[in-house]
């Protein structure tokens, strides 16, 4: 029975897939005049679920999709453990938004995410405590070494690379642990795309090669040293690099902006992803609605923010990702 | 009762278990893989239960056919309308053959047939206007179960006791 183990989960989402925004509601949302608009036709569409209409406000509705899609996920998984790739970043942004509190002894609650396994509020309490052995996986290691290196240096963004790394190397291997194929091939990807990033920024930023290396992580597709090597080269060169890997595609996008590369990494991720709608009985079609779920929130936020700083149409409009139904 | 002296009526019996049991057993399964779905689908949209019930449905013949084939068997060797029937060891074994389409096609078609419903339960949740469609894919599955049904009704049937 273990292989038909997710025929409800698929089926549900199945369901569920007919509320996803598609091409032509993102049209709409572009042609609306304002913000306000924009969000009046996103709540038309059952977004913000029982928010009530006149107290609107876009973080809002936005964290509350967030929150629907989670809960969703935790309703129909039979095994959440599944889903950790994905959860993992939040785990460790609570890491370290709490080891930079404790150190900096400055307290802000909103810079936590609740939604994940250890909590703003418990991860305070476990850093202030100094109770790392207490934190699952490579985090207790991770927690000691980034703690100890904001106290002695003051660094902030020594911190946060050491946290960034752990959470890297967490993905891959909850990846391979979670002994599903689509799901390691999703960490693999993510991790990939992570590193690309990290390459462009620090190129940009003059970042020496023992930094890259310390925030990067070895995947199946990157080589951190030749990458390493093409960032101190320059930007061409790390589109160079990308033509011998699968992200060739992406080179053409590194060169025009990186923006328009994080738009591509986006839309390579929904493309490989189209396939799982033709899944009855595996995982795939869970983690596929997961990432259309965040991809069009993430979509939507462009708009609104876009919307309210009055950006021109077209600047919005090329931040736009595709939709995945 | 001498069991050696009445084996042909226990082959016989057996053909019949064998028939109700995997056939039944099939459909059990394959209702059960499209009843998991078809909840899926009702908790989203309870609208949409006819549809889902009906595909849900569809694994469910193997069982009844297995039933059918069953029937005919016990009426045959006499444990069903009285008996006096003779069974040889011979016709018994001949009886005991005869089962084994529906029942071993009933099994795995069953399961085939709630997979293959669970898939269209997904058109049915993402496009109830394809509801006809979306039967043929299961009703497909079933043709080969009506194929084992007809031979093993035929093969009990046509046995001289």
């Amino acid at each position: 029975m273990s292989k038909t183990k997710y025929t409800y989960a698929v089926a549900r989402i199945r369901a569920l897939e007919v509320s996803l925004l598609t091409n032509a509601v993102i049209e709409q949302l572009l042609a609306c005049k304002s913000a306000e608009q924009a969000l009046q036709l996103l709540v038309e569409k059952g977004w913000g679920g029982d928010l009530t209409a006149g107290t609107l406000d876009a973080d809002e509705v936005l964290n509350k999709e967030e929150e629907k899609m989670w809960q969703t996920i935790r309703e129909v998984a039979p095994d959440m453990h599944v889903f950790d790739v994905l959860s993992l970043p939040k785990l460790y942004h609570n890491l370290k938004a709490a080891i930079k509190e404790v150190c900096t002894e400055v307290e802000n609650k909103n810079i936590f995410y609740d939604d994940c396994e250890i909590t703003g509020e418990e991860m305070f309490a476990l850093v202030q405590n100094k109770e790392f052995d207490k934190l699952p996986g490579n985090m207790p290691a991770t927690a000691r070494e980034a703690f100890d290196t904001l106290l002695h240096t003051r660094d902030g963004q020594l911190c946060d690379l050491i946290i960034d790394h752990a959470t890297l190397e967490a993905m891959l291997e909850a990846g391979k642990k979670s002994g599903e194929k689509i799901i390691e091939e999703y960490a693999q990807t993510a991790v990939a795309i992570a590193d690309i990033k990290i390459a462009v920024r620090s190129q940009k930023t003059g970042k020496n090669a023992e930094f890259m290396k310390k925030a990067m992580v070895n995947c199946s597709e990157i080589n951190v040293d030749q990458l390493t090597q093409a960032a101190l080269a320059g930007a061409e060169e790390i589109a160079q690099y990308l033509e011998g890997t699968s992200y060739r595609e992406g080179a053409d996008a590194l060169r025009i902006s990186p923006s328009a590369f994080e738009r591509w990494c986006d839309n390579k991720m929904t493309d490989s992803m189209r396939s799982q709608k033709y899944e009855s009985f595996s995982v795939g079609p869970l983690l596929a609605y997961l990432l259309a779920r965040q991809n069009e929130i993430k979509t939507v936020r462009i708009i609104l923010t876009g919307k309210q700083n009055e950006f021109p149409d077209e600047a919005i409009r090329e931040r736009i990702r595709e939709m995945y139904v | 009762m001498n069991i050696a002296g009445e084996l042909g009526v226990v082959y016989g019996l057996l053909g019949a278990a064998i028939a109700v049991l995997f056939a039944g057993a099939g459909s059990a399964l394959g209702v059960g893989i499209a009843g998991q779905a078809a909840s899926g689908v009702v908790t989203e949209d309870p609208s949409k239960f006819a549809k889902v019930l009906i595909m849900q449905l569809l694994p469910g013949t193997q069982g009844l056919y297995g039933l059918l084939v069953g029937f005919i068997t016990l009426s045959k060797i006499g444990i069903l309308g009285g008996g006096g029937v003779e069974v040889s060891v011979q016709s018994g074994l001949m009886i005991l053959a005869a089962c084994l389409p529906i029942g071993i096609v009933g099994l795995i078609s069953g399961i085939a047939q709630g997979k293959t419903a669970a898939a269209s339960i997904g058109i049915v949740a993402k496009k109830p206007e394809q509801f006809g469609k979306a039967m043929l894919f299961p009703a497909m599955v079933e043709t080969y179960a009506i194929l084992a049904l007809l031979i093993s009704f035929l093969a009990v049937s046509g046995i001289q006791l």
